[in-house]
């Protein structure tokens, strides 16, 4: 159910700016909608996702009810050495989420 | 004069006739750039984690087991549906679940899977058979005007596509991209959803999930778009 995705490039020049790409798969219901019998449905969204690279943080966003289902969220940063990009998802009901990629710079 | 009065009725003839094979598009050319983009994105586009589960799926519920790898045994069976399986016109969601009917009409499971299947003919061209009398049935449900509306497909999708509605472009109504992933809706979708809106929109008259009336219809905008690329899992706005 959880499922997310990431996108990272393989292989950087050192200095070099990379885009990374996530993506998570989630209903980002706002709280603020009723079903058809007048009901409010609970809100149900991710709060923050955060991006750590080789463990240390580079990257957090905090995510709000007016963000579309199935966030996509893109940032940049300097590949400065090879190692392990980590991403954290976490959210209401208990919603969590990681991925991980390797880079290598040379 | 009898050459005037002809040429009098031949005028709305012209204008309602099916649109030319060189002047058909997508509902992607219609669509703004960052839209597009969306579709082009084969690697965090919207519909990727749909066609991850159809994957999964394709795996769990033993598709496999008949039919091997999906990237080999259904590359082009998309292009294909709506056809005829054992007597009886089904589109390609039917035929997914023919062994799987535990997947309910428009389910999240149904919709991956069939979106993965519908993906390893991404690119090829659309190829159905003009199943009789279906295909004149859905035909004539095209033009048919209906609803509290009183309008017909054809009167938009034929004679007033490129136009606005309600600030939106009107589509030339292909079906090349089933299921898509909508940002209206948030989620995937498939083309009797898609109907549902366009029946709701003319105030008519709703059918059954997986009714034949809406199989003859798909039939004829698959005939109708005959040799166009298809882009499954597409994204429309």
């Amino acid at each position: 159910m959880a499922r997310v995705v990431v996108n990272v490039p393989a292989e950087a020049k050192k200095g070099e700016v990379i885009e990374i790409r996530t993506l998570a798969g989630h209903p980002m219901e706002t709280g603020f909608r009723r079903t058809q019998l007048g009901e409010l449905i609970p809100r149900d969204i991710i709060r923050t996702l955060v991006c750590t690279y080789n463990g240390v943080e580079i990257f957090r966003a905090d995510l709000h009810p007016a963000v579309a289902a199935n966030p996509l969220i893109t940032f940049n940063t300097v590949a400065t050495e090879s190692g392990t990009l980590e991403f954290r998802w976490t959210g209401d009901n208990g919603y969590s989420a990681t991925q991980s990629a390797t880079i290598k710079v040379v | 004069m009898k050459a005037a009065v002809l040429a009098v009725f031949l005028v709305p003839i012209a204008v309602a006739a099916e649109i030319p094979p060189a002047e058909r598009r997508s509902g992607y050319d219609f669509m703004s750039r960052e839209t597009r983009a969306m579709q082009d994105d084969e690697v965090t586009g919207p519909a990727v984690l749909s066609l991850l589960d159809g994957e999964a799926l394709w795996g769990k519920l033993g598709c496999a087991s008949c039919h091997g790898d999906a990237k080999a045994s259904m590359r082009g069976v998309a292009t294909r549906y709506p056809k005829v399986m054992d007597g009886k016109l089904v589109n390609l969601e039917q035929q997914v679940r023919h062994k799987a009917p535990q997947l309910a009409y428009e389910s999240r499971d149904l919709l991956s899977l069939t979106a993965y299947v519908a993906r390893q003919s991404k690119g090829m061209p659309i190829d159905v058979q003009p199943v009789q009398p279906q295909l004149d049935a859905g035909k004539a449900f095209f033009f048919r005007r209906q609803g509290q509306l009183d309008l017909a497909c054809s009167q938009c999708h034929d004679d007033n596509w490129g136009k606005k509605l309600a600030g939106n472009p009107i589509p030339q109504a292909h079906p090349t991209g089933y299921p898509i992933y909508r940002l209206e809706w948030q989620n995937m979708g498939s083309l009797a959803r898609r109907f549902r809106n366009c029946l709701t929109g003319i105030r008519a008259q709703q059918y059954a999930p997986g009714a034949p009336e809406l199989v003859e219809l798909e039939l004829y905008l698959m005939w109708r778009a005959r040799g166009m690329k298809l882009e499954s899992p597409a994204v429309r706005p």
